[in-house]
């Protein structure tokens, strides 16, 4: 069993024990254990399930990269699933569940999957979801929902905050390690601005376990002596519970910090993003150990040799009273050695090289400790608990020399560089032979936006695994960042390490070598997606011979782990079934983040009201305390209609339209865009700009104008009122605002940048408000001041005065077909000018109206909409907007387009009214149905609705819409389809349904 | 994410400062033209694995529109420059040669 060692555990805090519940029950741990090594000091081995065949599953790792150990953490708005038991520091009152099994974790019907293991073969979801294709729905599907998945989505809202934070370094260093320290030191002592980060929660890395000593102190005092000296640099930060989470061009860098997650009745956000730009990038990442691949490598008990060191050294944790360490390497004798040391038994070390370790392996034997070489696992006896192994010759087919009675095994296979960093933007590998894995190939960084690397591996993430070179290596790192910012090397020195040499490593991908399928089918390479050698050889023998193609169809490496385990064993046994060497295998691509960050950090603050800014104009707080239903425009809100006490939306929006044409409404017009055009060339570029000619146009004037892309597709409009003989006001649409200032800087920085003419977007600066309907122009006197009869302000004309006491600009310009006057006054004056129109207004019922009022208006009177008779493929000839096109100019934007055939093409859709015959209305999209179907088998069509509203002043259903030679079919009938299949008959006809003569509007 | 200096105020900006733009040193074809030569400022655009020529707007900044050479491949910046200009300048040219000895794009080398 495992339980907590009366003494010992350097990270712990014995005085200050934690109370938590794992699956409903009660236990305890300390201050400074993690989640996974307090269950395992409450002998709670057994953590989870397998993704697949739903078997048993206890902790492999102690770090980032554990594949078993997941969890569902917290409950309500603070539950999150896969939470690593390893990464996850214990707190008084956490509350965890194990997931991915059904009914319980001791009990799970799912492992009926794993007796039929045979059947799930690599590529099963190919090979047995194809056919036939009904079974997908009525069989696969229901049971694949119900069983796969790891961990619950979480239901509620999450209660927690998150933040993104900027920062600019010289230097980032990845790793808080001996070797990230190191490099701090050597970089910062130089001079340069320095961010260190380390994903736990202390300094030191593997070296605080595995010992050692550096300028003559043990390696822990040096690492307390590093963490003061940095702390009292200005120019050092260091961040703990801080991971490098990707790297990206140019220098960018993203900064995962839990910040209380350990603590979390602290104050203040959960996670912090930060998000770096930086000069030189250090990965002082480590490295990871390898598993070892032999029969039931997965039964809860197998661990890392290295996790059960810092299990028994970090936590004062016992993982088994009896523990078989297999090794190919001379690192995993320090494991047997701590176990030995902390009063455990440890009844062999099976060491697969025949010619066995060097100085370490001595130690051991001179403990007692018996050694046998050239030996290895030929399976591991147990369920949900490690009970034996049986010994075999690595050299052999795993015949069974001796059975040995455990409780733990302790695995290494050897040491892989975590490379993931440098590889994120392109860094490139090369395989070292002697210790058998990838390494950065310092000839081929990431490069930056000057050609040059700038991300150099430090330490173990560079090869190097003695503390010796580590530490040199490190020194290095930190002195090459430096120099490449310019800067000279400061006075730190490199530090002495005595080299500890170590006899050579022998890669061992399978255990034993001539493991036959029965044993390969138990020996896993990927624990999280179950993933074992057998599967990966059925791969290989399927034809995958891409690294990447057999991930995908075996999904090995593609768990919430991304194979920090598997990845090098995988490919190692995917080159021995292809016969070829390993670096022609190559590895997969790494990809950003290390391990899984949460949403919420990602988010960041970005949710709810602040997820995106909303533009309001400045009437908009009257329309929120009038209850207004509001829609949005781009980023605006603007008042669909305003809705009395007991109205529908329709009711008010009929209301609305009747009191505007009967007396006066009245509309917030803020959003729409206001462009200042000013220069001597002004004139000139308009005409470039629109289709129609605004160089003609006298000041005082107004004139409607379009505007097409250069592939002639209208797509803005609006009025141009000249103001003097240098400048124009250009209105836009709401949404077009932006678009079009943007257009118009464009032509004139990049194409007429000799032209004299300045833009500028006033749209924010002024509240413009539409007072419209018969009565607008008695509204209007009652507030005194300029004179806004028809010989004074003519329809289509503006004047500045006053109005009420506010300066302002009017303009007798209509959207609804009504007398109007779009009056602008100055933003800060917009909510008063308009209380003071709501008062004129009163006697004569005067009533705000909104942005559906507006369109149904604009529709009966047959104007057009920007974005509904507009679709980006459609010409202002498409619309019958000829009058509007200019013959005499020689260029506009759009003018060349608008030559190319299928532009004149007559059989193009054009704009027609639609009456249907029965009053309705028209469902929006309505496609026109023809006769016959297409290639495909669908109804043929000959024309689609664009806008169709309910017309309250003409009581029926009316539209607008592009149909084949529309304008030349008026009066006949065509029926348009409706949702339910069956289809509603319309008559073709002039699309301006109301005042056909403009004579209400022009008074 | 791209790091660009603005070649008018000088910031060294982010791509989430900056938008694209596309392809830089498009000669415009209006009415007259014929067919080939429309067509092709229309759409037909570079896309190389290498040296690249291309619009920018400071669009988060100063508002400027300007031009980067930048390799597509490696993205490495061989400079940026103002837009009100026909063709790349050539200090820019001569350190794209000292990567790419020999290179071409449309009309320049």
């Amino acid at each position: 069993m495992s339980t907590r060692l009366s003494t010992g555990g350097k990270y712990l805090n014995r005085s200050d024990q934690r109370r938590f519940t794992f699956n409903g029950k009660q236990f305890t741990g300390y201050e400074g254990d993690t989640l996974a090594s307090a269950l395992l000091a409450n002998d709670q081995m057994l953590m989870g399930r397998s993704f697949k065949y739903h078997r048993p599953r206890g902790v492999v790792a102690s770090g980032a990269e554990e594949p078993n150990a997941l969890v569902n953490l917290g409950t309500g708005g603070t539950f999150e699933p896969n939470q690593r038991a390893t990464t996850t520091e214990l707190f008084d009152g956490l509350t965890a569940t194990s997931q991915n099994h059904w009914p319980s974790l001791e009990f799970d019907i799912g492992v009926a999957n794993n007796a039929m293991a045979r059947f799930f073969p690599a590529g099963f979801y190919y090979k047995t979801f194809m056919a036939p294709r009904a079974a997908w729905k009525h069989v696969f599907e229901p049971i694949v929902r119900q069983s796969a998945g790891l961990g619950q989505v979480p239901k509620d809202r999450d209660a927690d905050t998150y933040e993104h934070f900027y920062a600019f370094y010289d230097v980032v260093i990845v790793g808080g390690g001996v070797a990230g320290l190191q490099a701090a030191l050597a970089a910062g002592s130089a001079g340069a601005k320095v961010l260190l980060m380390e994903q736990t929660a202390h300094l030191g890395g593997r070296a605080v376990i595995d010992g050692g000593e550096v300028d003559g102190k043990p390696v822990d005092a040096w690492v307390a002596d590093a963490g003061e000296t940095l702390d009292a640099m200005p120019n050092v930060t260091v961040r703990l519970r801080m991971m490098g989470a990707g790297v990206y061009d140019h220098g960018y860098v993203l900064g995962y910090e839990r910040v209380r997650d350990h603590d979390p009745m602290a104050e203040g956000p959960r996670h912090r993003l930060w998000r770096i730009r930086t000069q030189q990038i250090v990965t002082a990442t480590g490295a990871i150990e390898r598993p070892l691949s032999f029969a039931g490598n997965d039964i809860p008990g197998v661990m890392l040799a290295s996790a059960v060191r810092d299990y028994v050294d970090g936590y004062g944790v016992s993982p088994g009273d009896r523990t078989v360490v297999v090794t190919n390497n001379d690192d995993a004798y320090r494991t047997a050695i701590s176990l030995k040391k902390a009063g455990l038994e440890v009844p062999v070390i099976l060491d697969a090289r025949a010619s066995g370790g060097g100085a370490l392996a001595d130690e051991a034997k001179g403990l007692g400790i018996r050694v046998e070489t050239g030996k290895g696992i030929a399976k591991v006896k147990g369920g949900k608990r490690v009970t034996g192994v049986a010994v075999c010759a690595q050299a052999g087919e795993g015949a069974v020399l001796e059975e040995i009675a455990c409780d733990a095994v302790a695995m290494s296979g050897g040491w892989s560089p975590v490379v993931h960093l440098w590889s994120h933007c392109g860094g490139k590998l090369f395989w070292d032979e002697d210790q058998a894995h990838f390494r950065p190939d310092p000839n081929r960084p990431p490069t930056s936006h000057d050609g040059k690397g700038f991300v150099i591996p430090a330490g173990s993430a560079n090869g190097p695994m003695d503390l010796a070179e580590v530490m040199g290596d490190a020194h290095a790192a930190g002195l090459a960042a430096a120099k490449a910012l310019g800067l000279k090397s400061g006075k730190a020195a490199a530090p002495k390490v005595a080299p500890q040499p170590e006899a050579a490593m022998e890669p061992v991908w399978l255990m034993p070598q001539g493991a036959g399928p029965k044993l390969r089918m138990k020996a896993w390479l990927d624990y999280q997606n179950d993933v074992k050698v057998s599967d990966v050889r059925l791969a290989a023998q399927e034809g995958y011979e891409s690294v990447e193609h057999t991930k995908r169809y075996t999904t090995l490496g593609m768990a919430t782990d991304q194979g920090k385990l598997s990845n090098i064993n995988g490919l190692a046994v995917l080159s021995d079934a292809l016969n070829q060497p390993i670096p022609a295998t190559g590895t997969t691509t790494f990809r950003p983040p290390y391990t899984p960050i949460s949403f919420g950090a990602i988010a960041g603050e970005a949710r709810a009201d602040t997820f995106q800014p909303l533009r309001k104009t400045p009437i908009h707080d009257w329309h929120e305390a009038q209850g207004a239903f509001f829609e949005p425009v781009g980023h605006w809100r603007r008042p669909y209609c305003f809705p009395r006490q007991g109205e529908t939306h329709s009711d008010a929006v009929n209301r609305e339209i009747n009191q505007t044409r009967k007396s006066v409404g009245l509309l917030d017009a803020s959003t729409l865009g206001k462009i200042i055009v000013k220069g001597p060339d002004a004139g000139r570029f308009l005409d470039m700009l629109y289709t129609n000619m605004m160089s003609t146009l006298k000041p005082g004037k107004c004139r409607y104008g379009l505007m097409c892309n250069e592939n002639g597709f209208l797509i803005d409009d609006g009025v141009v009122a000249r103001i003097d003989e240098d400048t124009f006001l250009c209105h836009t649409t709401t949404g077009g605002a932006e678009r079009i200032h943007g257009w118009m800087e464009d032509w004139l920085q990049c194409e007429w940048w000799d032209w004299k003419v300045f833009t500028a977007n006033v749209t924010e600066q002024f509240a413009q408000i539409a007072v419209v309907g018969p009565n607008a122009r008695k509204v209007l006197e009652k507030l005194g001041g300029m004179d806004v009869s028809k010989d004074a302000l003519a329809f289509m004309e503006w004047k500045d005065g006053q109005l009420g006491g506010f300066d302002c600009r009017a303009y007798r310009i209509s959207f609804s077909g009504e007398l109007s006057y779009e009056i602008a006054v100055p933003a800060s004056q917009g909510r008063a000018f308009w209380d003071a129109l709501l008062v004129a207004g009163e006697e004569f019922g005067m009533m705000p109206y909104g942005t559906e009022a507006l369109h149904v208006m604009r529709a009966e009177k047959g104007f057009i909409m920007i974005g509904d008779e507009t679709d980006g493929t459609v010409i202002p000839q498409d619309l019958g907007l000829n009058w509007a096109i200019s013959k005499k100019k020689e260029d506009f934007l759009g003018k060349r387009a608008q030559e190319r055939p299928h532009m004149t093409d007559p059989s193009r859709w054009k704009l027609v009214g639609l009456e249907t015959l029965d009053g309705s209305v028209i469902p929006d999209g309505s496609y026109a149905i023809a006769e016959g179907t297409n290639a495909n088998g669908q109804r043929n069509t000959q024309g689609r609705v664009t806008s169709t509203y309910y017309s309250p002043t003409l009581e029926k259903g009316i539209a607008m819409g592009l149909v084949l030679y529309g304008p030349d079919r008026m009066g006949e009938v065509i029926e348009f389809n409706k949702v339910d299949g069956s289809t509603v008959a319309a008559r073709i006809v002039d699309p301006v349904f109301y005042d056909k003569d403009g004579e209400k509007q022009n008074v | 994410m791209l790091t660009l200096q603005c070649p008018y105020c000088g910031v060294w900006a982010e791509e989430t400062e900056l938008h694209a733009e596309g392809e830089a040193h498009l000669k415009r074809f209006g009415p007259g033209s014929d067919d080939a030569d429309f067509e092709s400022y229309l759409f037909m655009r570079e896309n190389p694995k290498g040296v690249h020529f291309e619009r920018w707007r400071h669009s988060h900044g100063c508002g400027k529109f300007f031009h980067a050479a930048r390799c597509t491949m490696t993205l490495k910046v061989f400079g940026t420059y103002p837009a009100q200009t026909l063709e790349p300048p050539q200090d820019i040219k001569d350190r794209i040669s000292e990567t790419y000895p020999g290179w071409t794009w449309r009309n320049f080398k």
